[in-house]
């Protein structure tokens, strides 16, 4: 199911304990699944099962990003499924890390 | 977007490890975040418009800081050392609030009307939660903290960081859960610092334990930083120096086998000092981080690779970056002329930055940005050749001399290159003929003496005769903020 996806909106997985907030993402409809299937709302109960024939985990604090990069999760609970947007597989943004100034 | 979810984060992956000690008061992850859903239930029952806290560093700090963010109203640390006046003039700014403090500060506090009184012990040790814990607002625009500039010009204004410019730069610049188990940073800076802020929003994000100290005081934080076998410190230039005579005056050796990185920022590094810090400390990673309140903290940071080349380098190019503020982190820097066109390497203008940590937004005034998203820091620099960032001063601080632009920061280098003076501010005072002139107040080192025709003819020696401070006085000693900002509209009234 295609769904809006506004900075700061926060998904979860139907089929897994991943749970996503969308960092930013431009205007229009996206297909975001997890695990197989499409993510829900944080408060709706999810129901299905795991498919994880498009790849593994996800992991907490690890940032999700398209093949642009016009599209970036934050994960901020990591589970079973990977993170599938409009078909393919999303991929871990390597971070800019700086060297701890605070 | 929320900043919670930093906590929430934290507490997930590492709800054990310890997150703040503070004196005998030790408390993990996951009690932290439950003394902030406490927190944030009571905030929303009071009906609080902001949360704030006028308190010296404690565990309450952080616990306000997340609360505010559960419950969805902004975090308001005040000043603890502003005048009864000045802080009831804060308070009533942010009623109806729900306002912890401590009975040294409670005291200084006005009845206002909506303005409710919670002391830091109850604070702390509020019913649990009954129901379900409260989920995170998601609008990446509410506010998240505001901070009251520190007014070394004038009158406080609010500054507005919102929980996008925050989270940004939290998400954009730290790798989650980065810090090994045995990790520690000592935080000295007060709670209404934006250092302050940044340094409990980024220890978090680290999973990386804080230890608390409730002020400063070379010694003591010596002793914190061995007992704790601190890894990592964020000290303000002036602190940094205290703790390097302190180390020189005892000759006492360092003795600080777990300190990893020193990072600095805040104000201008004495040259000086940051020589003498890397001699003392040769292991330990040097940073030198520079933001402002209305970028959520660091912009540009010189690294530990740049202070090393720095020190070691033949060429005056790479050598001279000792005194430079570093690259842009997250961020785009630009300089301009005060007629808004771009400069070049080693053009001296204003400095200007964009990026989404930048909010450049206060509370009735709005947003500082241009159309193109650009923030005037007001601070002046150039960058060189490579982009490394120098700064020379605040705009606010040049002395504008019968048209011709001065910069304080040049002449006061030179005065203090004299054997005699131990410290120096230099600023425009009113003058019929040219409209400002240069003034320079000077501290000497104890038992030292100059006339001011000495030190007249070392700045035209080595400046020009336009850069010569037409008065010179003498001070047992020159006033700065806590952070060690000197307080130029205090010592301009000197001279008018």
């Amino acid at each position: 199911m295609a769904t809006a996806l506004k900075a700061g909106a926060r998904f979860k997985s139907a089929v897994c304990d991943t749970q996503v907030m969308v960092i930013k993402a431009p205007a229009g409809e996206h297909t975001l699944q997890c695990g197989g299937a499409d993510v829900v709302a944080p408060a709706v109960a999810g129901s299905g099962t795991l498919d994880t024939t498009l790849g593994g985990e996800t992991l907490i604090g690890k940032r999700y990003v398209n093949a642009d990069e016009s599209v970036e999760l934050l994960c901020t609970k990591g589970g079973q499924g990977a993170l599938v947007l409009n078909g393919t597989l999303m991929e871990v943004k390597q971070a800019k890390q700086l060297p701890s100034s605070d | 977007m929320n900043i919670a979810t930093i906590l929430d984060m934290a507490a997930e992956a590492f709800g054990d490890r310890i997150g703040v000690v503070c004196g005998e008061a030790r408390l993990s992850y996951a009690e932290l975040r439950n003394a902030a859903w406490n927190a944030a239930e009571a905030i929303k029952a009071s009906g609080a418009s902001y949360v704030a806290l006028l308190d010296v560093t404690s565990p309450a700090a952080p616990v306000a800081l997340f609360a505010a963010a559960y419950a969805g109203v902004p975090y308001v640390p005040l000043n603890y050392r502003l005048t009864k006046a000045e802080i009831n003039e804060l308070v009533a700014r942010v009623a109806p609030a729900y306002l912890v403090t401590s009975p040294d500060y409670a005291r200084l506090v006005d009845a206002h009307a909506g303005v409710t009184l919670v002391d830091r012990q109850h604070f702390m040790a509020l019913p649990a939660i009954t129901g379900e814990p409260p989920i995170p607002g998601d609008d990446p625009r509410e506010v998240a903290v505001q901070l009251f500039t520190s007014g070394t010009t004038g009158k406080p204004k609010a500054a507005i960081l919102r929980h996008e410019n925050l989270s940004s730069y939290i998400f954009g610049t730290i790798e989650f859960a980065c810090a090994e188990e045995d990790d520690a940073i000592v935080v000295t800076v007060p709670p209404y610092h934006i250092a302050g802020i940044s340094a409990v929003l980024s220890s978090t994000y680290a999973c990386r334990r804080m230890v608390q100290l409730d002020g400063f005081e070379a010694g003591s934080w010596l002793a914190a930083c061995r007992a704790e076998k601190v890894s990592n410190a964020f000290l303000v230039p002036t602190m940094l120096q205290r703790i390097v005579d302190h180390l020189a005056e005892r000759n006492e050796a360092v003795n600080m086998p777990a300190l990893r990185a020193l990072a600095y920022g805040g104000g201008k590094m004495p040259l000086a000092t940051i020589q003498k810090a890397m001699a003392l400390f040769p292991g330990v990673d040097f940073t030198n981080a520079y933001g402002l309140t209305e970028t959520s903290s660091t912009i540009a940071v010189l690294t530990p690779d740049d202070h090393r080349a720095a020190a070691t380098s033949s060429d005056p190019a790479v050598r001279r970056r000792l005194g430079s503020v570093g690259k842009p982190g997250a961020v785009e820097i630009e300089i301009r002329d005060d007629d808004g066109k771009v400069l070049g390497a080693e053009e001296a203008g204003l400095v200007f930055v964009r990026g989404p940590q930048v909010s450049g937004e206060y509370l009735s005034l709005g947003s500082q940005l241009d159309a193109e998203g650009w923030f005037p820091t007001k601070d002046c620099g150039y960058l060189d050749a490579e982009g490394y960032l120098f700064l020379d001063g605040r705009s606010d601080d040049v002395i504008v001399r019968g048209g011709e632009n001065i910069s304080p920061g040049e002449i006061e280098d030179v005065l203090l290159g004299h054997a005699a003076v131990a410290d120096v501010a230099v600023v425009a005072m009113p003058d019929q003929q040219w409209g400002e002139a240069v003034a320079a107040a000077i501290v000497l080192k104890p038992g030292s003496s100059v006339q001011v025709a000495e030190l007249q003819a070392l700045v035209k020696d080595h400046l020009r005769s336009s850069r010569v401070p037409q008065k010179i006085i003498f001070k047992d000693a020159l006033p700065y903020n806590e952070t060690g900002k000197v307080l130029r509209r205090v010592i301009r009234l000197d001279f008018v």
